[in-house]
């Protein structure tokens, strides 16, 4: 997996809230068995005036540069819920989007992020709204190793992660190699689990 | 101090403490479909990684199969069957059982999982699927994941898990005449949010939920997630033990004794200690429908859209601007009476038997109002087979439903059948998302006999004007 530690980008600003994965990608978008390509149906619906023909919309944020590069995109409370689709966060990694910042995310949206090396960033609400009036077309800094967001001005906010999420981002690691090496108390905890419950 | 019944579910599958709330636990079975578990097949496939119990996991075809009579590997949505194919060659290759299309027990997997007795109470079960809360119905700790974790699990048996936070919805009180799981469910949203159980996992309990029967606590636990909830679920009881019995996959003879046995400490001690609970009283549930593009939008069948000005703040009320132009609605209108254009009853929310029996007890006897397309799309090819044992579907037929193959339908639009643009559309489904069914289409979710009622109709209505069914009616 990518790693992330360190990230300068100017931030896209979306204001919504409860922003759902069906937006973030409609299921039409996901044409294939794979998790690449998916970059150019992420936000059809709002990013494109003709889908079909893909005919921009000029009024959505990602068709005005400097957004239409930008690795780091500003949401609003409880992003990414909804279907459960990993697509969304392929989707997002596809396009570039390196980083959502927001005052909540759907829980397993949250998780698609760390495990395909797109940080999370929960602010409170107050900070999110600040934080995209403050960068405006000026880029952020985000810093995973010192836990800060800088902005234009020189300023830092300082945000928190749960630090096994930190660890994964930072190191770029396999999850499924990192719980391997537990393998010997899985098969004992295994062992005692179904001699006690021998119908699983 | 006790226990919850998450706390109880959780520590019985506890394989490591990994530090700062977050535990390696034990997976008991993990459930797939074509549309998001076959990337996680390959994946394994790809890494040279086995599936480490293929018999404790399956793969349900549900998402994008077609549900018209006649169906095969073909899909209306365009680039389809690549994915049923491709899932039915990794499953086999890996050897997980496949519900495949064209088989008695094909279904959505949150129908067909329960009803096989492949869900049980006090197992930790997971799918690619953000609507695995509805198995908790039965007192498994289930809950969806990403395809990434589904390859996890397989690999591993195990999952990295936050622990979260507890909570209890208290159902007290009886609801009234024609108050089903989905307004109790409906009222919960709307009145604490579609983040209201953020981080989350909640134990839906009190008097109203023990009279429910299962069916009815699956629908309340399967929009756990539209309340941002981890999951949910109800404590295993008498009813639950009954309706598992027999189930091809359910424990048979000695091991079903010892489950039973089990499953009798599956439930939160008297002295648990909750970090939040909501109480609500059943006497305040109406039948409800949403107006605008979350499910928290949502209002009795009697009411109105709301003002603006009751908006919560600045965001809200621009939330529901924006809601209110999708669904080309105004503030203050009254929803009965909305004309509708189509009728949508299924989803893993609301095709079970259940279900189908509480809409035909609106519909015997009446007719589809002219120009409404109504569906109906059993949740599995048993609940299919069961309606029709009792005559359920000459009931829709007659009516001028549809009455279609198993599978999600047209729950969620994959491009292949909606319901078209700007069309309304009443749905017993569980996201009224934009685009949802459809590009354009305006969803109402509610209740199995409201979306009867609207359908005969021709607009939105009130079930009870209709009928006086049971509350909770069915199995
Ligand atoms: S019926 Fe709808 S909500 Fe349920 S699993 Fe299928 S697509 Fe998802």
């Amino acid at each position: 997996m990518e790693k992330f530690i360190r990230l300068t980008g100017v931030a896209a600003p979306l204001p919504r809230p409860n922003i759902d994965t069906d937006a973030i990608i409609p299921s039409r978008e996901m044409k294939r068995v794979s998790k690449e390509g998916l970059g150019e149906g992420l936000f059809a619906d709002w990013r494109y005036s003709d889908v079909a023909a893909r005919v921009p919309n000029p009024d959505f944020v990602l068709n005005r540069p400097p957004f239409d590069r930008a690795p780091i995109l500003i949401g609003g409370a409880n992003f990414g819920c909804g279907s459960s689709r990993e697509h969304a966060v392929w989707a997002l990694k596809d396009y570039g989007v390196r980083c959502v910042i927001a005052p909540s995310f759907g829980a397993i949206f949250q998780g698609n992020c760390v495990r395909n090396g797109i940080l999370p960033l929960v602010l409170a609400e107050g900070h999110v709204t600040a934080l995209a009036a403050a960068a405006d077309h000026r880029p952020l800094t985000i810093d995973l190793d010192a836990l800060t967001v800088t902005l234009p001005s020189g300023d830092a906010l300082t945000f928190t992660i749960p630090p096994a999420d930190r660890q994964m981002l930072l190191e770029g690691l396999d999850p499924i190699g990192v719980t391997l090496k537990r393998l010997p108390a899985i098969i004992a905890f295994e062992a005692d689990h179904l001699s006690r419950h021998s119908w699983i | 101090m006790g226990s919850t019944l998450v706390e109880k579910l959780w520590s019985r599958h506890r394989v490591a403490d990994l530090g700062d709330g977050t535990d390696l636990l034990y997976v008991d079975r993990v459930l797939l479909h074509e549309r998001t578990g076959s990337i996680a097949l390959k994946e394994l496939a790809e890494k040279g990684r086995a599936v480490r119990h293929p018999g404790r996991a399956f793969v349900c075809m549900d998402h994008i199969v077609d549900t018209r009579p006649g169906r095969g590997d073909e899909t209306v949505m365009p680039g389809g069957t690549a994915f049923i194919r491709e899932t039915r060659a990794a499953a086999t290759a890996a050897g997980i059982h496949v519900f495949d299309i064209g088989h008695d027990n094909q279904g959505i997997v949150h129908v067909v999982s329960p009803e096989q007795g492949i869900a049980l109470p006090g197992l930790t079960l997971v799918c690619p699927d953000s609507h695995t809360c509805t198995q908790g119905g039965l007192g498994a700790l289930a809950w969806g994941i990403g395809s990434s974790e589904a390859a996890h699990a397989l690999a591993t048996q195990t999952l990295v898990v936050r622990r979260p936070r507890q909570m209890r919805v208290r159902f007290e009180g009886t609801p009234g005449p024609g108050v089903s799981p989905k307004d109790m469910i409906l009222h919960l949203i709307a009145t604490h949010g579609a983040d209201g159980g953020a981080g989350h996992a909640v134990e839906f309990c009190g008097p109203a939920v023990t009279a429910l029967p299962v069916e009815g606590r699956m629908t309340l636990c399967n929009m756990a997630v539209e309340f941002a909830a981890w999951t949910g679920l109800c404590a295993p009881d008498a009813k639950t033990i009954a309706w598992i019995e027999g189930r091809p996959h359910a424990p048979k003879e000695d091991a079903w004794v010892a489950a039973v046995a089990d499953w009798a400490d599956l439930h939160s001690d008297a002295d648990a200690v909750f970090d939040r609970e909501i109480v609500i009283d059943c006497a305040d549930i109406a039948p409800y429908v949403t107006w605008g593009t979350s499910p928290q939008h949502a209002v009795p069948i009697t009411g109105q859209v709301p003002a603006l000005d009751e908006a919560r703040d600045a965001t809200a009320a621009a939330a529901w601007q924006r809601a209110l132009s999708y669904m080309g609605l105004n503030p203050g209108q009254p929803l009965a009476g909305l004309p509708i254009d189509g009728a949508f009853i299924g989803s893993c929310t609301n095709s079970r038997l259940s279900d189908l029996r509480a809409a035909a007890e609106v519909l015997r006897g009446r007719k589809v109002a002219p120009g409404v397309r109504a569906i109906c799309v059993p949740g599995s090819m048993r609940v299919k087979a069961a309606a029709e044992a009792e005559g359920l579907h000459t009931i829709f037929l007659d009516a001028g439903f549809e009455w279609r193959e198993s599978g999600c339908s047209m729950c969620f639009f994959a491009g292949g059948e909606h319901f078209g643009q700007s069309e309304r559309v009443v749905t017993t489904t569980n996201r009224n998302f934009e685009n949802r069914q459809g590009p354009g289409t305006r969803s109402h979710l509610a209740s199995p006999a409201t979306v009867a009622a609207s359908a005969i109709a021709g607009r939105l209505a009130d079930a009870r004007g209709h009928t006086t069914p049971a509350p909770t009616g069915g199995v």
